[in-house]
């Protein structure tokens, strides 16, 4: 094989991981905004808590991995359930730049509450899965890449029959179809809310500890890669879970093609923007994304 | 003595100010800020300008999402296109800074112009994901376009001269940033007693309705994109040569959020609020600064929390505001006048 091609295909297989990780954000950033319609702009701030959580419970408080773990996961689904009852319940139904607006203020507060616990230095993330590359074909894969895509498809999986077959997840799916109507047939809306920021502080938790343990460090550069959510989610279609974790998968992907052929054209960094271009390119053309339902308001 | 509004013709409705005091407390105000730098030391004159600076790109930017409802997140980027153009016609093109400041605040209208074209399309949500995406791509552009912006390495901003004055100390470019600051608000509130205005408030309320009334969307969306923007580049022109420096890092993300919460803790849709935000999100780091100071003396450690406990009480102070008052400072101030206006027959 050339080596061309094994460059292509590192970049393709280092995309998808990285793509996978997206996913996992833009899976918590669509249940949010398919329960509530409520947009959050700080998606990183979340994974950033998840990181410095779990960090803090491996590597500060010495917590083994099944203690560390869960706890982690308990903080996470605390902190979802804390936004949503302090934060936004109060502005149901209030202008979408007021929801806008407290998400950052919400990204915002956490992010400086991190900074006066733990302080802004880069951390070092206890290697969860070892980093020893082995070889697919003439490939080298590194394990965590191949993890983090793992854990992207068994959480997808794990979702899909959630929503399809369990009463929670039907009770989310009528919710996210109609208010009034899943009211009026017993569910408990504001409940299904606070669920599904839960869910989704847990998701991007977890996104937290893979990114950790894919850089071997935890710094508040992680949050930026929070925005990326944006092109996911609008490529893959707002309200989509499938369209959540193609659109990941592909972003990630074509951010890596783009930057690996295109930096040497553009003088580097070609990488943060191309997203961003193809955002604009999809709003253009398809603004409902690929997955997503077709109903978006024209003026 | 008057004690409510009374107001029998159109002409009073219309009025730019209800009353006489607030012309009496703008003259007086002028009067009081031109003697300031004779007055203020250094410090509290580089806040004054950058509150004056803020207060511009506030109201820009609360005509276009106060006024018109168009959500941008891209305004930093606009701050940024304005300080680069006016730094690049000075320092490349000679232009002097009287010249080139409205100069690029014509190019920033028109790169607002061109990133209000989604609007056309697209709202609510999908319009400022759409202007974050511009924010990416516009700032992109000017850290990789180093032939023109100097990319990281900086921009040095050539110093102003007005007359032969070197306008190179903090004093002399206070009068250039004020002497802009009181016609940006004058031109905003009288905007609104205007036919443009008019169609800005119809568009924000509904603009299926607007548009059966007869507001072309498509010429006062754009024209709203480029006000606002134009309000930038005038205050990114200015921003240029208070800071003498251009770096593309005084431009993230984050000033965009800046100036969104300086709109919404003010007050959305008020010329008033807006200048209320930038004031208040402009001391609020320095207030901070000053009592991580005098603290300090006292526990030592404490400096290094406050200073990062920025994060959190900015946070705060948008979630309080959205959720127990809306409308923000300026909805406080006009209660207050209200008070005082009844005062001491409340009911």
């Amino acid at each position: 094989m050339t080596d061309h091609l094994v460059f292509m295909l590192q970049l393709l297989i280092t995309g998808i991981a990285v793509g996978s990780v997206y996913a996992l954000m833009a899976l918590g950033f669509v249940l949010i905004f398919k329960a509530s319609s409520v947009v959050n702009f700080g998606p990183g701030e979340l994974v950033l808590f998840g990181a410095y959580v779990s960090w803090a419970a491996i590597l500060q408080m010495h917590f083994p991995l099944y203690i560390a773990f869960p706890l982690t996961l308990i903080t996470s689904i605390a902190l979802g359930l804390i936004i949503e009852r302090g934060v936004l319940r109060p502005l149901i139904g209030e202008p979408i730049i007021s929801v806008i607006m407290v998400t950052f203020g919400v990204a915002s507060v956490i992010r400086g509450v991190l900074n006066m616990v733990w302080g802004s230095d880069t951390r070092p993330f206890p290697a969860l899965f070892s980093s020893e590359p082995f070889h697919l074909g003439p490939v080298p894969v590194s394990p965590v890449h191949l993890w983090s895509f793992v854990i992207a498809l068994l959480l997808l999986g794990t979702f899909s029959v959630f929503f399809k077959y369990s009463l929670t997840g039907m009770a989310m799916r009528a919710t996210a179809d109609n208010q009034q109507v899943a009211l009026s047939l017993g569910i408990s809306v504001k409940g299904i809310f606070a669920l599904s920021w839960g869910i989704a502080t847990v998701v991007s938790t977890l996104g937290g500890i893979i990114l950790g343990s894919v850089r071997g460090g935890v710094d508040f550069s992680l949050a930026d890669l929070g925005l990326k959510v944006f092109p996911v989610v609008i490529l893959g279609g707002l309200d989509s879970i499938l369209g959540a974790i193609v659109g990941g998968v592909l972003i990630g992907v074509l951010e890596n093609l783009s930057g690996g052929y295109l930096d040497p054209v553009f003088g580097g960094g070609v990488k943060e923007v191309a997203p961003f271009v193809i955002l604009v390119l999809i709003l253009m053309v398809r603004p409902y994304g690929l997955f997503g339902k077709g109903e978006i308001e024209r003026v | 003595m008057t004690c409510g509004g009374f107001r029998v013709r159109y002409g009073d409705d219309e009025r730019l100010f209800d009353t006489h005091w607030p012309v009496v407390g703008l003259l007086i105000l002028s009067a009081a800020l031109s003697v300031v730098p004779l007055v203020a030391s250094t410090y509290w004159l580089d806040v004054l300008n950058r509150i004056g600076i803020a207060i511009i790109g506030a109201i820009g930017l609360n005509i276009l999402i106060g006024f018109t409802g168009q959500i941008s997140i891209g305004h930093a980027a606009f701050l940024a296109v304005g300080a680069y153009s006016t730094a690049v016609l000075e320092a490349h093109l000679g232009l002097p800074f009287y010249l080139a400041i409205p100069a690029a605040a014509l190019v920033t209208a028109i790169f607002g112009l061109l990133f209000g074209l989604p609007s056309l399309r697209l709202k609510g949500l999908y319009l400022a994901i759409a202007t974050l995406a511009a924010h990416f791509i516009i700032t992109y552009a000017i850290i990789h376009w180093e032939g023109m912006s100097g990319g990281v390495l900086g921009l040095l901003v050539p110093t102003p001269s007005l007359f032969g004055l070197a306008l190179d100390a903090d004093a002399r470019i206070y009068y250039v940033i004020f002497a802009c600051v009181f016609p940006a608000a004058l031109f905003g509130k009288n905007l609104f007693r205007t036919k443009v205005g008019r169609a800005f408030i119809a568009i924000r309320d509904r603009d299926v309705a607007a548009q059966v009334i007869g507001v072309s969307l498509l010429q006062y969306k754009l024209l709203a994109f480029s006000i606002s923007s134009f309000y930038a580049g005038i205050a990114g022109g200015l921003m240029a040569h208070h800071s003498r420096i251009l770096f593309p890092d005084a431009f993230t993300l984050l000033v965009a959020i800046d100036y969104l919460a300086m709109i919404i803790i003010g007050g959305l849709g008020s010329i008033l609020g807006a200048i209320f935000g930038a004031i208040f999100m402009t001391l609020l780091p320095e207030i901070l600064k000053l009592a991580a100071t005098s603290l300090s003396g006292v526990y030592p450690q404490s400096f290094g929390l406050i200073a990062s406990s920025r994060d959190v009480i900015f946070g705060l102070a948008i979630i309080t505001f959205l959720i127990f008052e809306p409308e923000g400072l300026a909805r406080i101030w006009s209660r207050l006048r209200m008070y005082w206006k009844l005062w001491p027959y409340a009911y």
